[in-house]
């Protein structure tokens, strides 16, 4: 245990001057950052399991992903009522972005993943579903399988599906394909729509930005309609 | 530093090199400019400057401009410089990197020394002002620079060179940067190797290993964000960290959790504490681990995980088991609620209103209707009305 108190310290030092040449570097490149990360997991390291880690207080990576998981939480919360508690990565994105303002650090995308996987920790539901080719961040503790999951990314390339949509292309039972997408109308992520033409048609707020990624106040919604 | 021209560095007819000296930063009056590491040479007529890395960079002034030069000694951790006082720039100047300054006089800084010799030198050339006498006439090349025949583009050419160069010099920064990662790295995996032995060792000796050292082991794995090979915990939970955290929070959040019923999702603490601190934050399993030890150190807050896997910090006092019966009462007064309307009327997120109407179902006082138009909850007439 001793040798480990002096290597320990030994590894400070490297770290200390490894941070002194290269912590703007990770601030600022989030291609780095990927880098780093990496490497850290290859070698059984996880450098943001604690704030009071070395990786922490040296290089400064905790505060930039704890911080970046505030602001995710926050994000998520303020448009639950529209979608949910779905967004897709991108439109997190931007709106984290839109937060930070203009003169705040670069983040991308592997950093907002990176950002999320801790924060499932505090039991609030957080996960990460892959769709089309992107991801689907849910951050309410609502029960989504893999049934959910695959209508989910049946939906993401119109941002709606029907029964029949799924019939075909799963080849389910119309009461299974039914189970599953009333159990995403009862959780709020997707909407109904019945009239249209056809048959109902069940849409994924997640999805709108999307594919109509115009967001209009309410005095310009009343103007487009005659 | 406005008196400064743009040049090609090279001589002129008539001019001559008198002598030439690297590691040269200027100053403009006593703030440093970015010309900071270059060849300073001076000729029968100028002071001309060449920035080292960029060969193109170069500035020249007139010895005519000079009033007199003083010597400046070196200092701890600063260089001998000369202070070169000035005139006023001519009118009819040739452009330069300045077009003001503040200070009529610059400074030679001679980071890799020389300049006792250039002062004398320069002495010299101030006492013959050899420029009056001899015309500067065409250009010549000087063979001293071993980059002869060059055209110094100014311009868009030149921009982009410059812009090439700083940019070659960022990826030199950044191929420095990985290897120097790389290296890093190999240590951190001897330190998580060592552990794995140590680990290995506390298993086979099991009883012979002190409280004491299993406790600093932790704390050496919560330094290096390594899983505890024991435990699987990549939190080292039970450190003495883990422990003043709890107390800390246990004082954080006491109004915070009257404020707001005596109850708060995991996540809404997160938030509150870390806007608040500001600087370093806690991570989300720091957090999680404090709360884990609440109880055990007798503070008055507790952690309490639902049936749903949802975390929330509840106050010693808080009984949620009474807040059912105050739920039945609003559920009943309104025949049925849903968890958003009930969230409403109460004034809690809708998350906890969910989990006390759970509760309340789970203890036999609420039924569910559950239907595509949501969940709602019923006072459970099966009971009450036997």
């Amino acid at each position: 245990l001793l040798q480990m108190s002096k290597q320990l310290d030994m590894f400070k030092t490297n770290l200390e001057e490894f941070a002194s040449k290269h912590k703007q570097e990770i601030r600022k490149n989030p291609k780095f950052r990927v880098q780093f990360q990496d490497m850290c997991a290859t070698i059984g390291v996880d450098p943001l399991a604690s704030g009071k880690g070395f990786w922490s207080e040296m290089l400064g990576v905790g505060d930039f992903y704890y911080e970046l998981g505030v602001q995710i939480i926050e994000v998520c919360l303020a448009l639950k009522h529209r979608n949910g508690g779905l967004i897709t990565l991108e439109e997190l994105h931007q709106q984290v972005l839109k937060g930070r303002g203009k003169f705040a650090q670069d983040v991308s995308q592997d950093d907002l993943l990176r950002a999320i996987k801790k924060l499932k920790v505090l039991g609030n539901g957080f996960g990460i579903i892959p769709v089309g080719g992107t991801y689907l961040i849910q951050s309410v503790p609502a029960e989504l399988n893999m049934d959910h999951t695959v209508v989910l990314q049946l939906a993401e390339k119109k941002g709606y599906v029907t029964v029949s949509e799924i019939r075909t292309s799963l080849k389910w039972e119309t009461e299974r394909a039914k189970q599953v997408l009333e159990h995403l109308l009862k959780e709020g992520m997707a909407w109904l729509d019945t009239q249209a033409a056809g048959e109902p048609q069940y849409w994924l707020p997640a999805l709108f930005t999307e594919l109509y990624s115009q967001e209009i106040t309410p005095e310009e919604a009343k103007e487009a309609i005659p | 530093m406005d008196r400064f021209s743009w040049t090609s560095g090279l001589l002129e007819l008539g001019e001559t090199l008198v002598v030439q000296q690297r590691g040269v930063r200027l100053y403009d009056g006593e703030e440093k400019v970015k010309f900071d590491s270059g060849v300073l040479l001076l000729s029968t007529h100028r002071l001309i400057w060449r920035d080292q890395k960029n060969h193109e960079c170069c500035i020249a002034i007139p010895l005519s401009q000079v009033v007199f030069i003083e010597e400046q000694a070196a200092g701890i951790g600063k260089s001998a410089k000369i202070v070169v006082h000035l005139h006023p720039a001519s009118s009819n100047k040739e452009p330069g990197p300045f077009q003001s300054s503040k200070y009529s006089y610059i400074k030679l800084s001679f980071k890799e020394h020389g300049q006792i010799e250039f002062y004398r030198r320069l002495s010299e050339e101030m006492t013959q002002r050899r420029w009056e006498t001899m015309p500067a006439g065409q250009t010549i090349q000087v063979n001293k620079d071993p980059q002869v025949g060059r055209i110094r583009a100014v311009g868009i050419v030149g921009i982009e060179r410059k812009l090439e160069e700083k940019r070659k010099e960022t990826d030199k920064n950044i191929s420095e940067a990985f290897e120097d990662l790389s290296k890093l790295m190999e240590k951190a995996k001897e330190m998580v190797d060592l552990s794995k032995s140590i680990a290995n060792k506390i298993k086979e000796k099991q009883g012979d290993i002190t409280e004491d050292e299993t406790i600093r082991f932790k704390s050496y794995l919560l330094s290096m964000g390594i899983a505890n090979p024991v435990t699987r915990e990549t939190y080292g939970s039970g450190t003495q960290y883990h422990m003043q955290l709890a107390k800390q929070l246990a004082g954080i959040l006491q109004t915070p959790l009257e404020e707001r019923g005596g109850i708060m999702s995991l996540t809404e603490v997160y938030c509150l504490v870390n806007r608040a601190r500001g600087l370093e934050l806690l991570s989300p399993e720091d957090l999680v681990n404090a709360c884990k030890m609440l109880e055990s150190l007798k503070l008055p807050l507790r952690l309490r995980i639902f049936d749903s896997g949802v975390m929330v910090i509840e106050l010693q006092s808080h009984n949620e088991e009474e807040m059912v019966a105050s739920a039945l009462e609003t559920v009943s007064e309104k025949g049925s609620l849903t968890a958003d309307e009930f969230a409403k009327l109460v004034g809690m997120s809708v998350l906890l209103a969910k989990e006390r109407l759970l509760l309340a179902e789970k203890m036999g006082h609420l039924c569910r209707d559950d239907s595509v138009e949501g969940l709602r909850f019923y006072p459970n007439l099966f009971l009450t009305q036997s």
